[in-house]
């Protein structure tokens, strides 16, 4: 029987009421079901993975390599094309400075050394705690607003560098407020 | 939202144009969009009807329309006005370009940095769908369905290139293909596929709406219509202007409010260098052609810094697929760098004019073809400003403080 090994390796769990989602490979198996195993479902089911674990992990790269019949070479490639998809664990909270022209113009060095030393990282780092990463971020769309920066999915214009403490804080009760929005998921999952 | 002047989208009654579109037979949709003369918003100025045309007589199952919402253009803003103010005519537009190639399906593919619209735009579409305005039998009409779903980005500026774009939404790198074919004969999973941008689909809606000889009539002989620009930089009120082609940049910067103008940079990292001599220049197909994006540079600006930010850029958002794109954008930062430093010889920057050159002609798509236009640009109406600049350990500067 040649599917009873593979069967042993990774048992498919039916979804029963009430059962828990207690493993990376049964998640992927669920947005499988949802977006498909053709190659297109590959960034949709990446895009997930990154948004609920924070990270997309070597083996969640094999989990989904495996699941679309590709190989993880491939799933690599993809993550590290895109720079809103990480193989490296970033924090609940992203922070994203525009560093473009318009931005830049705006006075964006000034409001990126305040949030250095507000955060106590530099860009591309996340804090200790996990909470915050801070990226850099090509052009937003926010030209004529700018300096802009991106957290999360909430944008805010025309920042000063006395501003950048409010917005922080601000990032911090949203983020106690509502703290499923910013589970931690199933993070030393990849660990494995 | 910034919205500077009135623009003919704010006038536009929905549904006017896919009633009237809906109306009239497939080959005149095609037809009157032709003879609009309406061209590709995004910056390249392909003729929309042409792209249609070749998409419609296309023999396929499958056809597929995608809105290129993945505005990632330096100083381009115009989209994401659109699409949060005007969204219902871009949604009109598609089902209008549905109608006419014969294709079941629309994608707006949405820059990941654009995620804070998506849920307004679902519900929009949801809504439409209600009303019958998406899904089986579009508005009554027997036979056409038509729906359209949204696709996020991941943050990659070469996406918004036409083939780089399919690429990414099949699950792959967004590496731009080789052309021919086109993606109005092999686009999406092999398909025919329209690829057009928020804009033009906007306007093919409006156009509908007034008529296709409405259109024509504004405008320059070759460049029909209006535009939307996003202005942006160092003038008093920034935001989205209306404008009819063949405008003289002079009279949009003082629209605009221009402060002490030197240049403006029209068409964003991969425009041009429009210095203040050459104002008299006008917005056009024909003259200084952009997809939107105006950024104007007043006296004080340091033409290497502006600079600096935009080979950064492209050093940064290169695919890497062609090795004169991945390797001679760090080429040119670093001779940049060297300018800024006061350290870099007058034969070493005339090398670096000629990987510029290299450069457009070598690479396979849009972005390589462009990344060095503004270095170009710069250096053909500001050599004098960019050379012989101060060194740190400088030994005239050192002597005259010390004197």
């Amino acid at each position: 029987m040649p599917n009873s090994t593979a069967e042993k390796v990774r048992p498919v769990q039916k979804d029963r009421p009430g059962s828990k989602v207690n493993s990376l490979q049964d998640e992927i198996d669920r947005l499988t079901e949802r977006f498909g195993t053709e190659r297109k479902a590959l960034i949709p089911i990446l895009q997930e993975i990154k948004k609920r674990h924070h990270i997309i992990s070597g083996y969640a790269m094999q989990c989904v390599a495996d699941r679309l019949s590709i190989s993880p070479a491939e799933v690599y490639g993809v993550v590290s094309f895109y720079s809103f998809l990480h193989e490296e664990y970033q924090g609940r909270i992203v922070i994203r400075l525009c560093r473009t022209i318009s931005c830049d113009m705006a006075g964006k060095d000034a409001i990126a050394r305040q949030i250095q030393n507000d955060l106590g990282i530099k860009f591309g780092e996340t804090t200790p705690d996990g909470k915050f990463s801070l990226e850099w971020a090509n052009c937003v769309g926010m030209c004529d607003q700018g300096p802009a920066i991106i957290v999360n999915e909430q944008v805010f214009t025309h920042v000063t560098p006395e501003k950048v403490q409010e917005i922080i804080t601000a990032c911090v009760k949203m983020y106690e407020r509502t703290p499923d929005l910013f589970k931690k998921g199933n993070h030393n999952e990849h660990k494995k | 939202m910034n919205i500077r002047n009135e623009v003919t989208f704010a006038s536009i009654r929905p549904k006017d144009g896919l009633t009237a579109a809906l109306g009239k037979d497939r080959d005149v949709v095609v037809e009157e969009v032709l003879r609009s003369g309406l061209k590709g918003r995004g910056g390249a100025g392909f003729p929309t009807g042409v792209k249609w045309k070749l998409a419609a007589e296309a023999k396929a199952e499958e056809k597929y329309i995608i809105c290129n919402a993945d505005e990632g253009e330096p100083g381009t803003f115009k989209d994401r006005v659109i699409l949060a103010e005007w969204a219902d005519l871009v949604f009109e537009g598609m089902t209008i370009a549905g109608y006419a190639i014969g294709a079941k399906s629309g994608i707006i593919y949405l820059r990941g940095e654009y995620g804070y619209l998506r849920q307004a735009l679902e519900d929009k579409l949801a809504l439409r769908r209600t009303e019958g305005l998406l899904g089986d039998d579009v508005m009554g009409k027997k036979g056409f369905s038509f729906d359209i779903h949204i696709h996020m980005g991941c943050g990659a500026y070469v996406c918004g290139e036409e083939s780089a774009l399919i690429e990414s939404l099949e699950g792959k790198r967004g590496e731009s293909r080789n052309r021919p074919p086109f993606p109005v004969s092999e686009g999406l999973f092999g398909c025919p596929t329209v690829v057009n941008n928020v804009e033009t689909l906007a306007w093919v809606a409006a156009i509908f709406a007034l008529g296709p000889d409405w259109f024509k009539h504004v405008g320059t002989e070759k460049s029909s219509g209006y535009k939307l620009l996003s202005i942006s930089g160092d003038v008093a009120h920034p935001g989205v202007y209306e404008f009819p082609m063949g405008t003289k940049i002079s009279a949009i910067l003082k629209a605009a409010g221009a402060e002490r103008p030197k240049a403006a940079v029209v068409g964003g990292a991969s425009g041009i260098l429009v210095p203040a001599k050459d104002f008299k220049r006008a917005i056009c197909f024909e003259d200084v052609s952009t997809g939107g994006s105006i950024i104007v540079l007043s006296e004080d600006r340091d033409f290497l810094d502006i600079l600096e930010n935009f080979q950064e850029f492209f050093a940064d958002e290169s695919c890497g697929q062609c090795t004169i794109c991945r390797l001679g954008n760090v080429k040119l930062l670093e001779g940049i760098r060297l300018l800024k430093e006061g350290r870099c010889t007058t034969k070493h920057l005339q090398e670096l004019c000629t990987l510029g050159s290299s450069m457009r002609a070598a690479s396979k798509c849009g972005l390589g073809q462009a990344s060095p236009n503004m270095f170009l640009s710069i250096l053909q109406h500001f050599k004098g400003e960019v050379l012989g600049r101060p060194q740190a350990d400088d030994h005239f500067v050192n002597k005259r403080k010390a004197s």
